[in-house]
């Protein structure tokens, strides 16, 4: 096999890391699955259009949802249509391949140029869904069964799947794919991704809001620690209640923090956050 | 020359094998790594690594592989002191080796921690496994990997470039999860519980019979519909939280979030208990919320599959002793006889015991056993458990 070293730096509006550089590097070069995890709001599904604008390729996109089966992702045989057409249609029902509807899958293998396959999400299907993808994946091929047409990629499409961090994936999938975890971002990277949203925003203001935000991130027990989303909403409201953007009073933890809804979402963790410092009990025996 | 690295790897408890070896000797072949450590260090990362939990384990084993840093010689850090102090958590994991279930006192503990500082200064070298030495692997209270969940180690937090400093800044301890049971293992087991029905308005095309239908009416389409398939599992998941189930919270957390996320249940209902059921159980586990068991045994029929979770281990007076003190006369029983109503209410049931098979016998842990079918928390025993519920 040759392979070719395949380069990739990033886009003018999505900024990398030598990390994700390499694994992408690793998955071009490999012609392996790339498989980006990462809390939810890090930028997982934005990489694969970065990708493909990068390499200037068409991108694919499959959204799984909690419904969606393999098979979906490859061909739909829309028997309905044919059984309407063979009743009330001119159309000429016997060539069934009339009625073969590439899905995603199918699409990107079909195309004659390379494309960007991105599988967004695959954490929501049902748990054997990643298997079921397996050999499709692996060979790049896959048989449509009402025809017995064989569908080969003409391509090897770059296949990006994302993942929320929370759900687990069978190892068997894990095994294939070169894997990449997306950090969150550090105070320096999350500070210039909040000037993006907010332009000019007041600066002691936002050193204040980022302390807080990461210390808050620190503390033990959050069922749902804010992320990206959360501090840019938080952030809105802030400069929003103070017009001349000065802050009129600290934004330390411990005191009374405005609008801590934004940023906590789950009740128990707005409890624990104002418990915080009271030890924890043990359970009566 | 990478060799060692991945059986260093493997030893750390990552599952790497001749697939990912000869993954990352593709991508060196190809040059991916620029030639450079930094460059190998990410390229062997993204290549050799599949799960967050496991980037922890990567960077000690490429600093001890490539640093020549003899890997963890800990310091008495302020990280280890809250460690110990939390060794009542993470016991479970832990001390397989007692017989008993034993509480840490507070002077236990400080013991530990005297005991811990005479080792490091009697301890010369790194150890892999072992009851004794502090080291990864193992059953030894001190160390990391093994059947310890967090470990001690001290890697400097510098935040520099350079793979080595990388490494060394070991960003992603807090994502590592060297666990018995994860949530998927419990998702899958939970999966074969699924049953489902049609019921309700059809509102699905039936394909397969309309075809006949309409061939059998030759040609004349004949529109056949049937309603759609809905889940039909009923559960109750009643666990022991507190106590002397302390130890093992976050493998009922896990059990938990792996229940509620399962979409397959048409009816879902999870209840708390402290130690055993006494005439009630709660909706938290901060015991609140009360549900009367009478009420609860009227709302969920006999087709309910019942699953416990529990120990079972307490005094035997906790289990035979009429309770509650302040209930009726005639509700007032022990618990096993509480035990027993509930499981004779259900047609299937199962015990699920996180507690090594091994200390079944001669406590209160024999007794629940013989009224309910027990099995171990562990991934035979949790597919044993879901087969049996299922019979009919």
């Amino acid at each position: 096999m040759s392979l070719e070293f395949v380069e990739f730096t990033g886009t003018e509006s999505y900024l990398t890391d030598p990390a994700l550089e390499a694994a992408v590097r690793c998955a071009l070069t490999l012609e392996k699955p790339l498989l980006v995890r990462g809390e939810p709001g890090t930028g997982k599904t934005l990489l694969a259009e970065a990708i493909a604008e990068a390499t200037g390729l068409e991108l694919i996109t499959w959204h799984v949802k909690s419904t969606t089966r393999a098979q979906d992702g490859l061909y739909h045989y829309d028997t309905v249509q044919r059984l309407y057409d063979s009743r009330f249609g001119d159309h000429d029902v016997r060539d069934i391949r009339e009625y073969i509807h590439m899905g995603p899958v199918g699409k990107a293998f079909q195309s004659e140029e390379r494309v960007v396959l991105l599988i967004d999400e695959i954490d929501k299907a049902d748990i054997e869904f990643p298997n079921d993808l397996l050999h499709e994946l692996d060979k790049m091929r896959f048989v449509v069964s009402e025809t017995g047409d064989e569908v080969a990629a003409k391509n090897r499409p770059i296949v990006v799947i994302t993942s929320n961090a929370e759900k687990e994936l069978p190892d068997a999938f894990l095994r294939r794919c070169v894997f990449h975890f997306i950090d969150f971002p550090d105070a320096e990277l999350m500070r210039q991704i909040v000037e993006v949203h907010h332009p000019g925003v007041n600066d002691q203001l936002l050193s204040q809001a980022l302390d807080t935000f990461y210390q808050v991130r620190e503390l033990d027990n959050l069922r749902k620690p804010p992320s990206t989303s959360e501090l840019v909403d938080w952030v809105t409201m802030l400069i929003a209640a103070s017009p001349g953007s000065q802050l009129d009073k600290e934004l330390a933890l411990g005191s009374e923090l405005p609008y801590l809804g934004t940023l906590l979402k789950k009740e128990q963790d707005l409890d624990s956050l104002r418990n915080r410092g009271s030890r924890f009990q043990r359970p009566r025996y | 020359m990478y060799i060692n690295f991945i059986y260093r790897l493997r030893s750390l408890g990552v599952p790497v094998g001749p697939g990912e070896a000869l993954t990352l000797a593709q991508a060196l072949l190809a040059g991916l790594h620029e030639n450079s450590v930094d460059g190998f260090y990410y390229v062997a990362r993204a290549t050799l690594i599949h799960h967050e939990g496991h980037l922890d384990a990567f960077d000690r084993a490429f600093l001890a592989e490539f640093e020549g840093i003899e890997d963890v010689v800990p310091e008495l850090t302020e990280e280890l002191r809250n460690w110990l102090d939390e060794a009542m958590k993470e016991r479970a994991d832990q001390d397989e080796e007692s017989q008993e279930y034993e509480e840490l006192t507070a002077e236990q503990i400080e013991e530990l921690k005297k005991q811990f500082e005479e080792r490091l200064k009697e301890q010369t070298e790194r150890h892999d496994g072992g009851p004794y030495w502090i080291g990864t692997g193992g059953t030894s209270r001190f160390g990391q990997g093994g059947k310890a969940k967090s470990g001690i180690s001290t890697g400097s937090s510098g935040k520099g470039r350079g793979a080595i400093k990388v490494a060394d800044a070991r960003a992603y301890r807090p994502y590592r999860s060297d666990v018995v049971l994860d949530i998927r293992q419990f998702e899958v087991a939970l999966k074969r519980l699924r049953a489902f029905v049609r019921e309700g308005a059809d509102e699905e095309l039936d394909i397969e019979r309309t075809i006949d239908a309409t061939a059998r009416n030759l040609g004349d389409i004949e529109i056949v519909t049937r309603p759609p398939s809905k889940p039909n599992t009923h559960v109750v998941l009643m666990a022991d939280v507190g106590g002397s189930m302390y130890p093992y919270g976050e493998l009922i957390s896990r059990l938990f979030s792996a229940t509620k996320k399962a979409t397959h249940f048409k009816d879902l209902r999870t209840y708390y208990f402290h130690n055993c059921v006494y005439g009630e159980v709660y909706e938290t586990d901060k015991f609140t919320d009360p549900v009367p068991i009478q009420e609860l045994l009227r709302q969920c029929g006999p087709h309910y599959k019942l699953i416990m979770v529990g120990d079972a281990y307490m005094a035997p007076y906790e289990l035979l002793a009429p309770m509650p003190y302040s209930a009726p006369a005639e509700l007032r029983v022990s618990g096993l006889d509480w035990l027993t109503r509930i499981h004779q209410h259900f047609r299937r049931s199962a015990w699920l015991n996180p507690e090594p098979e091994s200390r079944w016998r001669g406590n209160t842990i024999e007794a629940v056993d013989e009224v309910f079918d027990m099995y171990p928390m562990t991934v035979d025993g949790l597919s044993e458990a879901m087969t049996h519920l299922n019979r009919r």
